[in-house]
């Protein structure tokens, strides 16, 4: 095959030094210019088989978008990527590429060679389209007759996916968010460094002005009822996320300096702790500070503490690196960033000092047993391995349960065991005519890009059903 | 944004405040609070809704100037516009029938004691009432109180008005004089709230209490408002803030509310010196 003489490696991006990055707020990876994503994108072979869409939780026409920037047809190229995605600047930065697309990259299955750099390459376009929005042709808005009204509850990226695409087919859609600012995890949880907010924020722009209206300020289940909405829309989809941090619940979770990740995330990221006094939210920072759990959520925690002055930042996790969910880059740029290592630790104990602040974490050190129920070997403590690391911060980033807020103000929705709404896979209907639900809340924690997929199938559903009663 | 309808100083460092928030109004029911956002750059405060009118879309806020956002909220005027008002949040008070209520209340906590004890007496309840404070003009709503009171009794800690002691000497007066007390309700400063449940305890009354933690979003996704009841970790704006006062971890709230005491120092010097007043 001719194409065996393409570079081996993605092109390199330029990103931010990590002993200067550790120290700010600005984004770690700075982007490609045009002539480093052309010569990127000349490293796609246009394979037919195209293995990369399949990947793809809401299958981008990946080889498509690609040979449009490789001719350097950028807008054509943005085209391409918004009509399968309306976050596309967010999901080139916050994808799991490694285990989607790029996982399945042809290029990445041969010897000794690295997968194209699809993540990189739709971020790149997507800041183009960004900075020259006059050549993006102004969405076509159905003004005069609209095919019926839903109802969106929470403006995370599943929420806003299913929105974009109602309105795209000509529906109206409202979308009530809880919190003062839509965006969801993309706002409160995923820090500045990874997801700058503009680019949020220009993306949420983007999809209202397809004609989405926004109404912040809004608990469904608190500041409108579930039969109030039913009342007033033909549809509603819901896509609150996961929502309700857990705790270890050892001794001492309620010492002060123990965070929930949720917490101290969303005081740094919402409510702009970095930014004190500027900003009214405090935080704590102290000089060592421990993270419990290895996801990507533990990275941006553990980062963050680094970026707020913190000496030292410890993840600790029971099991090892091998089973660690969070993606690959973001456990790079930690290791890069000087994040200190403890695998197979378990704290059972937090000790604090006379003013109630937390000193020290005690720890078991553990071992890894048979496979448990998620196929990961099951960690097992090590008799007699008790020790103790001093910290006076300490973040728990060990997952959510579902937020009953909204859950228990609908009880005629059906649950599964573990708490989440039960809603087809296929189409996201739940159990209640005319209610879909997906993202997170089904779910349980997942990713960004799966709440957008659960999002494209919903409104596909959405449309069909309203279809459907009209014309019966 | 949500404007400010009325506002006045009922104390020093007390103000009360009728916000146009429509679906808060529509929704609210004893027991609940808001979390509000004075601007852009504010933290999410939560305040208890002191009263509403479904009819107008209003609701009422009183609140004690404690830290910066507290302070700005006291400089907003009539026509200027809260940035964010959000709820109805927590769960509502369990107002019924119970008969004989016992009704405590101290500092601007009396401000949230109040729409509870309205609707415990529309309810057809006894409704007994004890307001504590230092002295007699901090003490607040005394008229409206007793508009829904079958009794009010104030204790002063200078004894300018009524029993001069706190609110606990007023708890053990009324058993001693052989009242009945079905359920009591206590909502004021943490310390008040622990004394009154403990002399609770010893006459055997239940007794509600309403917590006030520090809290960022209010409804259940931080947990930064956990506190201990009962030994079970419990989020106060969602599972509360109401709990059952014999089953909660005092030492351990009190810890936490002191959790930002030097940067909510830092940010109040900042603004206090911004406007003139350091």
């Amino acid at each position: 095959m001719m194409a065996l003489n393409i570079p081996k490696n993605k092109t390199p991006i330029a990103e931010q030094e990590p002993e200067i990055r550790n120290h700010n707020f600005k984004e770690v990876v700075l982007g490609y210019t045009l002539e480093e994503a052309i010569t990127e994108s000349n490293r796609c072979l246009q394979c037919l088989t195209h293995p990369c869409v399949a990947g793809c939780p809401v299958s981008i026409d990946i080889p498509g978008f690609i040979l449009s920037l490789r001719k350097n047809d950028l807008g054509e190229s943005i085209k391409i990527l918004k009509s399968y995605n309306n976050l596309p600047a967010v999901c080139g930065r916050v994808c799991p590429q490694e285990s989607q697309c790029e996982g399945k990259c042809t290029v990445g299955l041969m010897k000794d060679h690295e997968p194209v750099a699809i993540g990189k390459l739709e971020r790149f376009v997507a800041d183009w389209a960004a900075s020259h929005e006059e050549i993006e042709e102004s969405p076509q808005l159905v003004e005069s007759e609209t095919k019926g009204k839903v109802a969106v509850i929470g403006a995370g990226p599943s929420g806003l996916t299913v929105a974009a695409d109602l309105a795209k087919r000509g529906y109206k859609v409202k979308i009530f968010e809880a919190l003062h600012e839509p965006g969801g995890v993309l706002i409160y949880g995923i820090p500045e460094f990874r997801l700058p907010k503009t680019i949020v924020k220009r993306e949420i722009r983007a999809i209202e002005e397809l004609g989405v209206e926004l109404e912040k300020d809004v608990v469904v289940g608190k500041t409108l009822t579930p039969e109030e909405l039913k009342d007033e829309y033909d549809a509603i989809y819901i896509g609150t996320g996961a929502g309700t941090p857990r705790f270890m619940n050892i001794p001492g979770t309620n010492l002060n300096g123990v965070y929930s990740a949720s917490e101290f995330l969303t005081r740094i990221n919402l409510m702009h702790a970095y930014e004190f006094p500027k900003y009214d939210t405090p935080i704590r920072i102290g000089k060592r500070v421990v993270v419990v759990g290895a996801g990507n959520v533990a990275m941006d925690g553990s980062r963050s503490a680094l970026r707020l002055g913190a000496e030292k930042s410890m993840i600790i996790y029971r099991r090892s690196e091998k089973e660690m969910p969070a993606r690959i880059e973001e456990y790079h740029h930690a290791m890069e960033e000087g994040i200190e290592f403890h695998w197979l630790t378990n704290p059972i104990e937090y000790i604090g000092d006379e003013n109630g602040n937390v000193k020290s974490v005690r720890c078991l050190k553990m071992e890894l047993g048979e496979p448990d129920a998620s196929g990961r070997r099951r960690p097992v403590p090590i008799e007699g391995s008790e020790f103790t690391i001093e910290a006076d911060t300490v973040i728990e980033a060990i997952g959510q349960t579902s937020n009953k807020v909204l859950l228990s103000a609908f009880p005629e929705l059906k649950l599964n065991k573990r708490g989440y709404i039960e809603a087809n896979s296929e189409t996201s209907a739940t159990s209640v005519e005319g209610v879909y639900a997906g993202g997170d809340i089904v779910t349980g924690a997942a990713t960004v890009i799966l709440a957008m997929g659960a999002g494209k199938k919903s409104a596909q559903a959405i449309d069909e059903y309203l279809g459907s009663k009209k014309k019966a | 944004m949500f404007e400010i309808l009325e506002k006045k100083q009922i104390v020093p460092k007390e103000y009360d405040m009728w916000v146009k928030a429509p679906r808060v109004a529509s929704h609210v029911k004893p027991g609940q609070f808001v979390v509000v956002r004075t601007d852009e750059k504010g933290e999410r405060i939560p305040l208890t809704v002191a009263d509403f009118n479904r009819e107008d879309g209003r609701i009422r806020l009183i609140f004690q100037t404690v830290g910066k956002s507290t302070y700005e909220m006291s400089k907003m005027n009539v026509g200027d516009f809260l940035a964010d008002v959000v709820g109805p949040l927590g769960t509502p008070s369990e107002v019924k029938k119970h008969g004989t209520v016992l009704m405590i209340g101290g500092g601007v906590g009396i401000a949230a004691l109040f729409p509870v004890l309205k609707e415990l007496k529309k309810l057809g309840n006894k409704v007994i009432t004890i307001l504590g404070g230092r002295t007699s003009d901090l003490v607040i709503m005394k008229d409206e109180c007793a508009e829904y009171s079958d009794e009010l009794i104030i204790t002063t800690d200078d004894g300018t008005a009524g029993i001069k002691g706190v609110v606990t000497d007023g708890m053990k007066m009324l058993v001693e004089r052989g009242e009945h007390v079905d359920y009591a309700w206590a909502i004021g400063p943490t310390i008040m709230m622990k004394f009154a449940a403990l002399t609770a305890k010893d006459l055997n009354i239940p007794i509600w209490v309403s917590l006030n933690p520090i809290m960022v979003d209010g409804t259940g996704m931080c947990g930064a408002c956990r506190v201990t009841v009962n030994g079970n970790i419990k989020f106060a704006c969602v599972d509360g803030p109401e709990f059952d006062g014999h089953d909660v971890a005092w030492s351990e709230l009190m810890t936490r509310l002191k959790q930002y005491k030097d940067q909510e120092k830092i940010s109040l010097e900042k603004y206090l010196t911004e406007v003139g007043e350091m």
